[in-house]
């Protein structure tokens, strides 16, 4: 259990900051003492950590599912044909830069919150398509084999034999694409979206550093969060499938 | 019994395997031999139907495998193969256990057949049941392959190279312990080798193969007495076959018994009933024995054989 410490304890100060920015006023009005507001109060920030986290959680949700079931589809037979094309897919996506994606987004769907989600959608997905595939792929093939030899259906296959191997690879495809995720929806404030990047583009415009240092910590310390648990997730897997691994 | 009546399988253009008939009557091990890309496993895969036929027909007990649910088909079948196909993320009890799982047989029942296999195949239950694939040596993994293969008492096995990954002491003891087990189960069994003295060594029959044909399909007796071919004749090699025959035969074919077994003299050198003539022959040279006392498995004394006989109808 001592896994989930970590995430616990990184939700508790995430929390607290949150919640408690303003007592930290003397602090900010040191770094910033030629303002007079040095707290950023337009939001709250339990707000913008709320909605921050909401699209990217929308967005994981979605991702993973289309992404998974992309990688299943192109590593069955009668998908195979697309396996060249969906890798290279994969792997042409991540040269693709996120605020691309907003500027392509903005036109056809105005500003606020869609346009950001479409661009984490189409951005996150393509960390876990790729572990997908590289997840099933390493499946041994004799497994394979004996599995479907031994009289179990594909399907049984599938959710029996290679799902529970390739899980782990897919779970840090997911968790790359939700860390990389959780720092690209703050440029979602630079179209309308309401996230933590709110206070940080309030800081740059106003020439404000505390404001931008109020946004940079949050989401920082909501990335770390993520990531610990993450790793906790993974430490129960292990426990789960691959016992001997974990000693 | 499994029949193979004509059947071709073709790769885009190439024959893989061409026009073969092949008879594997119940209870027999039919091995079937020869170098690689020969067809010989595109043979065995094309009986579980892991490859379908392009021409001709198989049939499993009378009954067509086309026309049969290819799961239901393959869950009578056991299945082994070169590197085991173990699933690493299962304990060695729930390896074993796939089959009676996917059949729906009750947990109290699988337990028990899990032991019980664990058992027959030479593993300790209570120290191996718990384990992981990884964990354990070669040959330890191929039995469990093999104890899975068995789990749902299927009537046919499929064995592709079962044993071709392992050290040839590790090898050899499998294939001890497969006969034996042959000799209690009796299943009906497709056994695919390159090696011949393997083949030799567990076939009731033996079908060699070359370049997608069946060039001989003949006891293991035959095969070496009178090789259909020029290849067949390489493959058994020239030379050692007459040791390779007297392999085939054990002392209890050549000794003189006696009308009642005798507890025997303490401290007795001897040799077993089940050692082949091959081995007691070369024990007898070795030692420069000229008579000696054959005992039984539970060592009583049950005749005696002479070097003058083995040399003389040996091979």
């Amino acid at each position: 259990m001592r896994s989930w410490l970590p995430p616990v304890l990184l939700t508790a100060l995430l929390g607290a900051l949150s919640a408690g920015m303003p007592t930290l006023e003397p602090l900010f009005q040191w770094v910033q003492p030629d303002k007079q507001n040095v707290i950023y109060e337009r939001e709250s920030f339990l707000f913008l950590l709320q909605n921050h986290l909401m699209l990217v959680v929308i967005s994981a949700l979605i991702g993973t599912v289309a992404a998974v079931a992309g990688g299943i589809y192109a590593t069955r037979p009668s998908g195979r044909d697309f396996l060249p094309l969906v890798s290279q897919i994969a792997s042409i996506g991540q040269t693709f830069p996120p605020v691309a994606v907003l500027a392509l987004a903005v036109p056809v769907l105005g500003f606020g919150e869609a346009p950001i989600l479409v661009a984490l959608i189409l951005y996150g997905l393509l960390p876990i398509l790729r572990n997908t595939l590289a997840g099933l792929e390493g499946v041994d093939a004799t497994v394979r084999q004996a599995a479907l030899g031994m009289g179990m259906s594909p399907f049984q296959v599938l959710l029996q034999v290679e799902l529970p191997l390739a899980g782990r690879v897919i779970l840090a495809g997911i968790r790359t694409s939700v860390t990389i995720n959780i720092a690209t929806a703050a440029i979602g404030s630079t179209i309308g979206a309401r996230t933590l990047g709110d206070p940080v583009i309030a800081g740059l415009v106003n020439g404000n550093t505390a404001y931008v240092l109020q946004g940079a910590i949050l989401i920082g310390l909501l990335a770390l969060t993520v990531d610990s648990l993450f790793e906790a997730a993974e430490q129960v897997w292990d426990r789960r499938f691959l016992p001997q691994a974990a000693g | 019994m499994i029949e193979l009546k004509n059947v071709t399988r073709r790769f885009g253009d190439t024959v893989a395997v061409d026009r073969i008939n092949l008879t594997v009557e119940t209870g027999e091990v039919c091995v079937l031999v020869g170098s690689s890309g020969c067809g010989k496993s595109t043979t065995l895969r094309m009986i579980n139907q892991l490859l379908p036929h392009s021409e001709g027909e198989i049939l499993v007990d009378g009954k067509d495998v086309t026309a049969m649910n290819p799961e239901q088909l393959r869950l009578n079948m056991g299945y082994v193969i070169q590197g085991t196909g173990l699933f690493p993320h299962w304990t060695v009890a729930r390896n074993i256990a796939m089959v009676p799982q996917l059949l729906s047989w009750p947990r109290e029942q699988i337990d028990e057949r899990v032991h019980e296999l664990l058992t027959l195949l030479d593993l300790d239950p209570a120290t191996h049941a718990k384990k992981y694939p990884q964990q354990l040596s070669g040959g330890q993994a191929q039995r469990v392959g093999v104890a899975r293969a068995l789990a749902a008492n299927p009537n046919i096995l499929l064995m592709d190279e079962p044993f071709g990954a392992l050290d040839a002491i590790t090898r050899e003891n499998l294939q001890l312990e497969m006969l034996r087990i042959q000799r209690q189960l009796k299943k009906t069994t497709v056994f695919v080798t390159h090696d011949i003295d393997e083949a030799l060594r567990l076939a009731t029959r033996i079908a060699v193969m070359d370049r997608g044909r069946i060039i001989q399909h003949d006891t293991p007796e035959n095969i070496l007495r009178r090789p259909a071919s020029d290849f067949v004749e390489n493959l058994v090699g020239k030379q050692d076959r007459g040791l390779k025959l007297m392999s085939l035969h054990t002392v209890r074919d050549l000794m003189d018994a006696y009308s009642q077994p005798r507890q025997p003299e303490p401290g007795a050198d001897g040799l077993k009933e089940d050692d082949s003539l091959r081995v007691a022959l070369s024990i007898m040279l070795w030692q420069n024995w000229n008579q000696v006392p054959v005992f039984n498995t539970e060592g009583q004394e049950t005749g005696t054989i002479t070097r003058e006989r083995i040399i003389q109808e040996g091979a």
